[in-house]
């Protein structure tokens, strides 16, 4: 149940209470991915924040086409909290993803 | 309220093109309650602009300010002393906010990120219909409370065309005939006799800005200009 090193994790009381700019920024700031972890649809603990984050990620997603890097880099992930195991496997499959995409374009420029 | 749209990233890009170094102005008002121009909404275009730029290999150094409203000079005014370490000013007010911004630095290039859309009602986030165009002569007391300017796609001040259709307009069949829900609103509230009144077109012609000043504030003596 390893997942690799190369995520950082951030946690938040509910995936409603991550916001565009957030994921923005990280990318912006040298990161060449970001995933947001909520839980399962419909299981929200409060409801709907993960289908508010799913919203942003997908309005992230298409900022990040404007932008001109590539929308994969941004992703979202549902679970339950006691799936452990599959934290793992998505921590992977978004690593492996990333990896895939190669380091974050910006990085090359002057960092602001 | 007044609703905008921010404009396409891609638009907004290329105006920006010849700047180096950008303000991007918000709104507290309007725009802010619309989520088109208010303090979020210029960092995010902030962040996605800094990146765009960078990527094309001609940086942008960008800052943000957002003020109460842009059209009241007191808050404009809070703008005066930086308003100079700036190649141009990007707003992102309504439009009447971003004359009045490129009004006060008339030799600092202003630019709008938004596209005004209208005086609208919001149906729910994020989610706006218009209904009024401030035609300056309202006429709602006699069309029980829907607007004929507005809602009707001619504009009709005296009842239906030959063109409505079962309740809709003949441009869409998805689109209301005003005349029929007026017609049906006042019948409902038994005022159905106020629709034989002939009301007189308006005359549309030579709109030049209007002046509103309130009954109690005309200014007797000379005008003292802020």
């Amino acid at each position: 149940m390893d997942y690799p090193l190369n995520v950082k994790i951030i946690r938040v009381p509910c995936t409603g209470k991550v916001d565009v700019v957030h994921l923005l920024r990280a990318i912006q700031k040298g990161a060449d991915g970001v995933y947001c972890v909520g839980c399962l649809e419909g299981a929200c603990h409060y409801n709907e924040g993960n289908l508010r984050c799913r919203e942003r990620v997908e309005h992230v997603r298409q900022m990040m086409e404007e932008i001109g890097l590539e929308a994969e880099r941004v992703r979202m992930y549902n679970l339950s909290s006691g799936e452990g195991p599959t934290f793992a496997a998505y921590a992977n499959e978004m690593t492996e993803n990333v990896k895939a995409l190669g380091p974050n374009p910006l990085k090359k420029k002057k960092n602001s | 309220m007044i609703v905008a749209k921010r404009k396409p990233f891609d638009e907004i890009k290329q105006i920006l093109e010849p700047y180096s170094k950008v303000l991007t102005v918000g709104c507290g008002t309007c725009v802010s309650v619309c989520l088109a121009g208010g303090e979020k909404e210029a960092a995010v275009l902030n962040t996605e602009l800094e990146m765009a730029r960078r990527l094309d290999g001609h940086p942008i150094e960008l800052e943000t300010r957002t003020v109460e409203r842009q059209c009241d000079r007191e808050y404009l005014a809070e703008l005066d002393d930086i308003v100079n370490d700036y190649d141009a000013l990007i707003s992102l007010a309504c439009g009447v906010g971003i004359q009045f911004l490129a009004e006060r630095y008339p030799e600092k290039p202003v630019l709008p990120g938004v596209d005004t859309t209208g005086l609208a009602v919001n149906q729910s986030v994020g989610n706006y219909e218009e209904r009024c165009r401030s035609c300056g002569r309202c006429v709602l007391a006699m069309t029980g409370g829907i607007c004929p300017v507005t809602m009707c796609a001619k504009g009709l001040y005296n009842g239906p065309c030959g063109g409505t259709n079962l309740g809709s307009c003949e441009i869409n069949p998805d689109q209301p005939c005003a005349w029929h829900r007026i017609h049906e609103r006042l019948a409902a509230q038994g005022r159905l006799d106020l629709i034989h009144e002939i009301t007189e077109a308006v005359d549309w012609c030579d709109q030049v800005p209007r002046m509103t000043i309130q009954p109690g504030y005309e200014k007797k003596s000379e005008d003292k200009s802020e």
